[in-house]
């Protein structure tokens, strides 16, 4: 276990050691190790690189340290910034791994269900990878979700770069119990009142966040963004079902003009939890 | 060792008859029976220094691990161990060629290899198991067996397990009930039918299973574990090591949480084993992934019913089919299956009953003893018809319920008359006629927690409110003609009194218990329980309340014989009878105060020991139309529960549980508290979340983050409304069981209060939230 001071010594020490396992808040990691899945060879510890554990503001946008514990994230000042991100880790599970939990570690492990996704693509959010020799990349968050781009062998995620709207945001997330527990179903949604935009996705469904961009661009378009934003109930219901529509679709008809399946109970559950979850969050945001 | 007290060796006796003995500290510290002593062990297990299994050790021990199959049903056909046992730093493999005695075990019908032989038919069971000089080499050893499989198509629905081939030598029936008790052709002017699927609960103990088996130099083996039943278990061992009795000793570490059976012999078997062969210590700490799949579930249980009424509500007949998937092995389930059958009514007077019950062998994980089995099942069902009937007869469901209330003096369906107190109306109206909790238009103030928490999707305007009852019973000791018996002995020295008892600690508060009976009866303070082993009489297992009974009964037998032996010389030398000395605080004094003289000058350097037995008054089986008198005594216990759900995601918080339950006698307020809180924390946890998933008979989530346990934040306000102290004549101390009821009744209060917030039949348990959700066309 080695445990550099700062993020190109990180990434020094991931080059001596090809084979070591980079670490930082070990909620995840620590669980697999312990489970007998994983055996590291050697551990690179990100804890003590002071630059990746704080936040600073960088033309419009904020520069997130990928350090950031998710109870850091929750905290007021943080959530007057940047709301949504701010509610998904307050969400993410019981306070002791909230205390230990990162933003590069959600982004990292790429659970369906880390509360912080849907929030981070809903953000358009880039992340800052730093490589070996000084070398700094950015690529989106959901490219690096969906896997068209790759942490290559030596990189670390040191930044993530989240615009800064000034404007309502909201998660919402789902989950069978009143205590901590993994989403069911989660919507992050953001407006953008400068871009006259609305940015929505739907977590824990797909192995990704889901963005339904046809839903954005048809509720942006009935929004009046100069006045008072409300939309009618109506409305609301209406892209409730178009987000829940696009992100579990109907089962395609077969090609020999036979009646298409019909989708499972769980599944119609799951769609009318999305539906609702997203009418609740263009609610909120509007109000 | 008297010396301590001043003016030792004489008798004083004092001027003023009837004085108190002026000992008016500030706050004496409480004892004897009815008052909150602490556990003795508490400090220790809050501050961590308490030891568990997990914790032993011993000079040059090895390390042991199990290896189990994967598959849920497959025939073996060869196992390779040469790899594994010459990796190094591996000390011994073995597989059912090295069982010396027994292939055989099992509590109630023997029926479980030790190690598969010819056939896995669960996922996990045990095929082999090693001991390596470090647990990572046993593990990868375990890893290293070659075990080649034909994987067969598992028998997972109970329901065609009647028509699979056989997956066991005994057959796949297990039990069978047919309950008969009236008029076959009688019906009611109302019927209601119900379907009922109750799911897999896990006991999730605390602390997994582990132990650490010693060899002795006379060919024998020590077993240290967290028993609680080390006696059986004691036996099962020595039958399997082909060992005679005498030869292998149980002995009981501290419990980490034990709802069920802990450390059954698939623990204690290869460690033994494995002992015997190496001459070494072996030691075992299961991984939670191995704690999940080896120790018994409650059983998975579909119920079909069909309840008769008149236009008035009074039931008139109850139809019952009970399937019970005991899994793949009988363990306990003949007993569940009895309880189920027999309570299958409720604790309603039902002039009429029919009910069927099995419990069948299938590839499912084996289900055995957790709390309230069987009759919690039936719990949720009984419960369930009779919020459909109030429905349907347009009553209120606490008035139907009021109307067909058994009391003392009924009979069960077994024909069993009820002799007991049966308190089940004044039980039911007791959480009637407690206060609601607030709404949240009430006191808009406070922030509300809703469905799905803090930081949940909760909207308050598609939250409705429902308010259920369940009203659960449980029987006490064993039943169907189950030998109980457990023998005390107390030993009072100077001012120091023991108890010897092998009833284990599982949490019950038995050891409190039984200090609390020696204070009572010897006046003595400091008394010390000493640990368990089965070099001690049996005490029989720790569960249907038996300690509180069986156990409690001998340790106050026990000590009042030493009562006798200390009071005889004084009463002789007064010319008085025993009776007329009475001991508190220590001190001995006389009905009229003359005499006073305190238990250390008593004894006068004397050890006084006595030994004693309880055994409480013997049941018959259930003949083959399930009538008998089974059960030694029945206990109570009914639960409102208020819940808020949220209609569009079904998302359930429940807000408050008022519990009202028969207790025979308090013994320890605060302990009870605990006992009562714990057990309606369990029944939440079954109504809401816990259910063990298996697909296609292989367990998919084995962990504590697939297998969710409420937490403080699930739990809801838990209210104890009334506790009817109307004591039981034949038990002891008149108290009853107080920790199954509540896991009993909680789950179908809950569902009650889902079906009147939602109106939808809830049939189902844990509650998934697709069926607690209105849908726009449901």
């Amino acid at each position: 276990m080695t445990l550099p001071a700062s993020l190109d010594e990180a990434v020094a020490a991931l080059a001596a050691m090809p084979a070591a396992v980079p670490v930082a808040g070990g909620t995840d990691l620590m669980a697999a190790v312990n489970s007998g899945l994983l055996r590291p060879a050697a551990l690179v510890g990100l804890n003590r690189i002071s630059e990746i554990r704080g936040w600073q503001y960088q033309d419009g946008h904020a520069l997130l340290g990928a350090g950031l514990t998710l109870a850091r994230m929750g905290r007021p000042d943080f959530a007057a910034l940047i709301p949504g991100l701010a509610a998904a880790a307050r969400a993410a599970g019981p306070p002791q791994i909230r205390n230990a939990g990162t933003l590069g570690g959600n982004i990292v492990t790429a659970a369906p269900t880390g509360d912080t996704l849907p929030v981070l693509a809903a953000l358009e959010a880039t992340v800052i990878i730093a490589g070996p020799g000084g070398a700094r990349r950015e690529v989106p968050v959901s490219h690096l979700l969906a896997g068209m781009e790759m942490l290559r062998p030596g990189e670390i995620v040191g930044f993530v770069r989240v615009p800064l709207l000034h404007a309502p945001q909201t998660f919402l997330k789902a989950t069978g119990r009143t205590g901590p527990g993994r989403a069911a179903a989660s919507v992050a949604l953001v407006l953008d009142p400068a871009r006259r935009g609305v940015r929505c996705a739907v977590g824990a469904v797909a192995m990704m966040p889901l963005r339904p961009l046809e839903a954005e661009q048809w509720v942006a378009s009935l929004i009046d963004w100069d006045n008072d934003r409300g939309l009618a109930p109506e409305a609301l219901t209406a892209f409730g079902d178009y987000v829940a529509a696009a992100c579990i679709p109907d089962p395609a008809p077969p090609e020999d003009g036979t009646e298409a399946a019909t989708l499972p109970p769980a599944a119609l559950h799951l769609r009318r939890t999305v539906a609702a979850l997203a009418r609740r969050a263009l609610g909120r945001a509007l109000s | 060792m008297t010396g301590t007290h001043e003016g030792a060796g004489a008798v004083t006796v004092t001027a003023a008859p009837g004085t108190a003995p002026a000992t008016t500290e500030a706050e004496p510290a409480p004892h004897g029976l009815g008052v909150s002593l602490p556990s003795a062990d508490a400090p220790a297990k809050t501050q961590g220094t308490f030891p568990y299994a997990a914790d032993l050790w011993a000079e040059g021990l090895l390390w042991a691990a199990i290896l189990r199959s994967p598959h849920p049903r497959a025939r073996i056909l060869s196992i390779d161990t040469k790899h594994a046992a010459e990796m190094p730093g591996v000390r011994a493999v073995v597989t059912h060629e090295d069982v010396p005695g027994d292939a055989g075990h099992g509590r109630g019908t023997p029926d479980r290899p030790v190690f598969a032989k010819d056939e896995v038919r669960h996922h996990g069971e045990p095929i082999a198991a090693i001991a390596a000089d470090h647990p990572d080499t046993a593990r990868l050893a375990a890893a290293a067996i070659a075990v080649e499989y034909e994987v067969l198509e598992p028998v997972t629905d109970p329901q065609l397990a009647f028509e699979a081939e056989p997956l066991h030598p005994d057959g796949n029936l297990v039990r069978h009930i047919p309950l008969r008790f009236g008029d076959p052709e009688a019906t009611g002017e109302v019927v209601v039918e119900g379907l009922y699927r109750i799911g897999r609960q896990d006991p999730a103990p605390i602390g997994a299973e582990a132990g650490l088996a010693v060899p002795r130099p006379d060919g024998g083996v020590e077993i240290y574990t967290a028993a609680t039943d080390p006696h059986t278990d004691r036996d099962l061992a020595a039958a399997c090591f082909g060992l005679p009795q005498d030869k292998v000793k149980v002995v009981v570490t501290g419990v980490p949480g034990a709802t069920a059976d802990r450390e059954d012999p698939g623990i204690q078997l290869p460690l033994g084993m494995l002992a015997l062969r190496t001459g070494c210590p072996v030691k075992l700490a299961a991984t939670r992934e191995e704690s999940f799949l080896s120790h018994a579930h409650r059983h998975p249980t579909i119920l079909r019913y069909r309840h008769h009424a008149d236009a008035e509500g009074t039931l008139v007949k109850v139809e019952a089919q009970i399937l019970m998937d005991a899994g793949a092995y009988a363990d306990t389930s003949a007993d569940a299956l009895a309880a189920a059958v027999s309570f299958a009514c409720g604790p309603y007077v039902v002039p009429h009953a029919f009910v069927e019950g099995w419990a069948v062998r299938t590839n499912n994980p084996p289900a055995g003893h957790l709390r309230g089995e069987g009759a919690m099942q039936v719990c949720a069902a009984y419960e369930g018809q009779m919020d459909k009937l109030a429905a349907k007869l347009g009553l209120d469901p606490a008035e139907l319920r009021l109307r067909n209330a058994m009391a003392t003096g009924d009979i069960l369906p077994t024909s069993q008359t009820v002799t007991c107190p049966a308190p089940v109306a004044e039980l039911l109206q007791a959480v009637k006629d407690a206060p609601l909790p607030d709404l949240p238009k009430d006191a808009p103030q406070e922030e509300w927690l809703l469905p799905g928490g803090p930081e949940g999707a909760g909207d308050p305007s598609a939250v409705r409110r429902g308010v259920g009852y369940g009203i659960g019973m449980v029987h006490m000791l064993g039943a169907e003609g189950a030998d109980e018996v457990s023998t005390a002995t107390v030993k009072v020295s100077g001012s120091v009194a023991t108890v010897i008892c092998a009833a284990v600690e599982t949490g019950s508060g038995f050891s409190t218990l039984a200090r609390q009976i020696v204070q009572e009866t010897l006046g003595v303070e400091e008394v010390h329980v000493a640990a368990v082993d089965t070099d001690q009489p049996p005490a029989g297992a720790a569960c249907h309340s038996r300690h509180t009974w069986v156990s409690g009964g001998a340790v106050e037998r026990a000590a009042k014989m030493v009562r006798t032996q200390l009071l005889q010389p004084l009463a002789h030398k007064f010319g008085m009878s025993t009776e007329l000395l009475q001991i508190a605080d220590g001190k001995i004094t006389s009905y009229d105060g003359v005499l006073s003289t305190t238990v250390a000058e008593a004894l006068d350097g004397k050890e006084l020991w006595a030994t004693a037995q309880c055994r409480p008054h013997p049941t018959e089986p259930l003949d083959d139309t399930g009538q008998g008198d089974a059960f030694v005594g029945l206990a109570f216990c009914a639960i409102r529960c208020v819940a808020d759900v949220d209609i569009e995601l079904g998302t359930i918080r429940v807000v408050e549980l008022s519990v009202a339950q028969d207790v025979g006698r308090v013994l320890n307020p605060a302990q009870l508290r605990a006992r009562i809180e714990a057990g309606v924390t369990q029944g939440l946890g079954a109504a809401l979340m816990e259910n063990l998933r298996t697909t296609r008979g292989l367990v998919r989530h084995p962990d504590l983050t697939g297998y969710p346990l409420p937490t403080s934040l699930d739990a809801p306000d838990i209210r104890i409304v009334k506790l009817i102290e109307e004591r039981d004549v034949v038990a002891p101390f008149g108290a009853k069981p107080v920790s199954a009821a509540p896991v009993v009744a909680a789950p179908a209060a809950v569902a009650s209060a889902v079906r009147a917030a939602t109106g939808r039949p809830i049939g189902r348990l844990p509650i998934r939230p697709q069926a607690a959700a209105l849908t726009p066309l449901s």
